[in-house]
């Protein structure tokens, strides 16, 4: 069964008195456990279209369901839970949040969203923390850290709460070639020992070939998909 | 919830400036309100004290109808014996009643043999005078401590506009209620600091001098005063002696007897009541001045943060707990204010008790402010600069919980 299945998906939006389609009847599916990247100009539709899988937007027409639910039929606060719940984000500028120390920020989506009993928290963080690189940090604040180690606890922070999908738009954006590239491996390892489906977007031609499937994205529409191994569509 | 706390704080020393700022004008607002509470609950509390323990006592009973004719001290108003005793019965069935003085007040001439003037008097037992209003003794000015039979105290006014001096031999001249007119002679033992308010100029004598002047074929009264435990439960003993008086009525059905705290008497209870309104503006001043600064900064905090709560609302944090985390940080804020307001507050009455600021009150003169402040008053104030910033915090939390994550999270 598909993670995620989007059927003629549409997005409209209005800027000022300018009617903008940036989606145009996109469908496709993404299984679990999968390493997706969507590729493609700036304007083509990849963050519209992070921001309609990972429920904070809502298409304008189409069916999107993402773990067997319906997005459109989620309210504020159910969206809010169901977030909290199955999906994990890691943002371009990293947002961490500046007052929270990196162990604070990996344990925040724990004690806030999901509630968890503190030796539960104590127990993923450390795990997390292990697993990408940053114990020895783990008592810093954001702005006593690199963009890279920024990265690497925005990972931990979305996979903290074991989530079946985890969204990443233009995640290596802000960081160098070599830190960028050291974060995509990060996220493929961790996608291998949390088997959780990772969705990026990027525009970075360097970081495209690390995707096990490829979409290209142009003008809201899909130009086509390519997995590893030599499958193309399109 | 302790985590919220925590990251208030720390969210608060982020932007440590403005922090202080806002907390600086609240500890200002809680210092003024909290110094002038003390200093005005003070001056009202001392300027009671002298009229109730110096003449009124705290409660008064006289026959109906007296205190709308108090001016001429009617001696047709005055009670019987068998009313006494029904008063009398009424106060030692109250309970909160430490002492009590009956008195005869009628007015007179006062006569130094070349000179004569008015005078109104006060007939009354010493000893139960002195328990029922104890600082009549400290407004002697010159003389002795008390008067005994056959002896006068006057009012410092008198003796200085007659030139009367202790130990001098006057007359009192009064007619009685029956028309006829008998004069004593009596010695002056004392001079009475003038007070402001009803009886502040009255003469005193003893009450067997005031019933041989009056001809009294049997003693009467004209007031009895009342002098309580605890003038806290001034209220509560007023009721229950109005209630044990309310059954006496007289021969055309109305009540006998009439009951009044010093609040009904004395013309000072307006200023009393005046100084609680100012107190009431003061405290409204105050939760402006936290509503504003509170509502200013928690507004900003909210513009300056909308990345932030767009990443926290993205990864799922819930809208009541956004609201709850931006209403913690206004508590936080103003706890602190508060409580900088209340150890300065503190420390300046402190100051201003072992400084002694003396003023002056109608005819006395040099009153020593002994401001003070109740823990009521102190957790009074800190609650409502609390509960405003609480609430000043509202709007902008509840914008904050409102956003969408979306368009936060595209904020530059």
């Amino acid at each position: 069964m598909a993670l995620v299945v989007a059927q003629d998906i549409y997005k409209d939006y209005q800027v000022g008195e300018v009617a903008v389609q940036a989606l145009r009847g996109l469908s496709f599916e993404i299984e679990p456990a999968s390493f997706v990247s969507f590729v493609g100009p700036s304007g083509s539709g990849k963050t519209t279209l992070l921001n309609l899988i990972g429920c904070l937007d809502k298409p304008t027409k189409g069916t999107l369901m993402v773990a067997d639910t319906d997005i459109l039929s989620l309210g504020r606060k159910a969206s809010a839970t169901f977030r909290g719940e199955h999906i994990g984000f890691i943002f371009q500028d990293f947002n961490l949040i500046p007052v929270l120390t990196v162990y604070e920020n990996i344990e925040y989506p724990l004690l806030m969203v999901q509630e968890l009993p503190a030796p539960e928290r104590l127990k993923r963080v450390t795990t997390l923390l292990e697993a990408v690189g940053m114990t020895e940090q783990k008592d810093k604040y954001p702005d006593q850290i690199s963009g890279g180690q920024k990265q690497r606890v925005a990972v931990a922070r979305a996979l903290v709460t074991n989530p079946q999908l985890v969204l990443a738009d233009e995640p290596t954006a802000n960081l160098d070639s070599k830190t960028a590239y050291m974060v995509i491996e990060l996220m493929k390892k961790m996608k291998d020992e949390f088997k959780t489906t990772f969705i990026f977007s990027t525009h970075d031609q360097k970081i495209v070939g690390e995707a096990e499937i490829l979409y290209r994205l142009e003008d809201g529409l899909l130009a086509g998909r390519e997995a590893r191994g030599g499958q193309t569509n399109g | 919830m302790a985590r919220l706390f925590r990251i208030a704080v720390r969210n608060l020393r982020r932007y440590k400036r403005r922090t202080l700022l806002t907390a600086s004008l609240v500890a200002i607002g809680v210092l003024f309100v909290l110094v002038f509470i003390a200093a005005s609950g003070s001056f009202k509390n001392m300027i009671i004290a002298q009229i109730t323990d110096s003449m009124l006592g705290h409660i008064q009973v006289h026959k109906k109808g007296y205190v709308a004719s108090i001016e001429n001290l009617p001696l047709t108003l005055n009670m019987n014996q068998d009313q006494m005793k029904k008063v009398e019965k009424a106060i030692q069935g109250t309970p909160g009643i430490e002492a009590y003085s009956p008195r005869v007040k009628f007015g007179g001439m006062f006569s130094t043999f070349a000179e004569t003037t008015n005078i109104r008097l006060n007939g009354v037992d010493p000893d139960k005078e002195m328990k029922t209003v104890p600082l009549l003794q400290s407004r002697i000015l010159q003389g002795g401590k008390w008067m005994q039979k056959g002896e006068l105290l006057i009012p410092q006014l008198l003796a200085r506009g007659m030139g009367v001096k202790v130990g001098d031999t006057v007359v009192i001249i009064a007619t009685n209620k029956d028309g006829s007119v008998n004069g004593k002679q009596l010695r002056v033992s004392g001079i009475l600091e003038s007070a402001t308010g009803p009886g502040g100029r009255d003469g005193y004598l003893h009450i067997d001098d005031a019933i041989e002047i009056l001809r009294m074929e049997e003693p009467e009264v004209s007031e009895v005063a009342i002098r309580l435990k605890d003038f806290g439960r001034l209220h509560d003993v007023y009721k229950g002696l109005t209630a044990a008086l309310s059954n006496e009525m007289n021969k055309q059905g109305t009540l006998l007897f009439e009951v009044h705290t010093w609040e009904g008497l004395s013309p000072f209870f307006n200023v009393a009541r005046m100084i609680d309104v100012m107190t009431f503006f003061i405290k409204l001043m105050l939760i402006a001045i936290v509503l504003v600064s509170i509502m200013n900064v928690m507004i900003m905090a909210v513009y300056e943060r909308i990345r932030e709560i767009g990443t926290i609302a993205a990864i799922g944090t819930q809208p009541h707990r956004i609201l709850s985390m931006f209403i913690v940080e206004g508590f936080c804020l103003a706890l602190f204010g508060a409580a900088i307001g209340t150890v300065a507050g503190l420390l300046v009455v402190l100051i201003l008790r072992s400084v002694k600021v003396t003023f002056d009150f109608g005819m006395q003169t040099g009153l020593v402010l002994m401001p003070t402040l109740h823990v009521m008053d102190v957790v009074a104030v800190a609650l409502i600069v609390i509960v405003v910033a609480v609430l000043g915090s509202l709007q902008p939390a509840f914008k904050a919980s409102r956003m969408e994550p979306i368009k936060a999270l595209r904020h530059v």
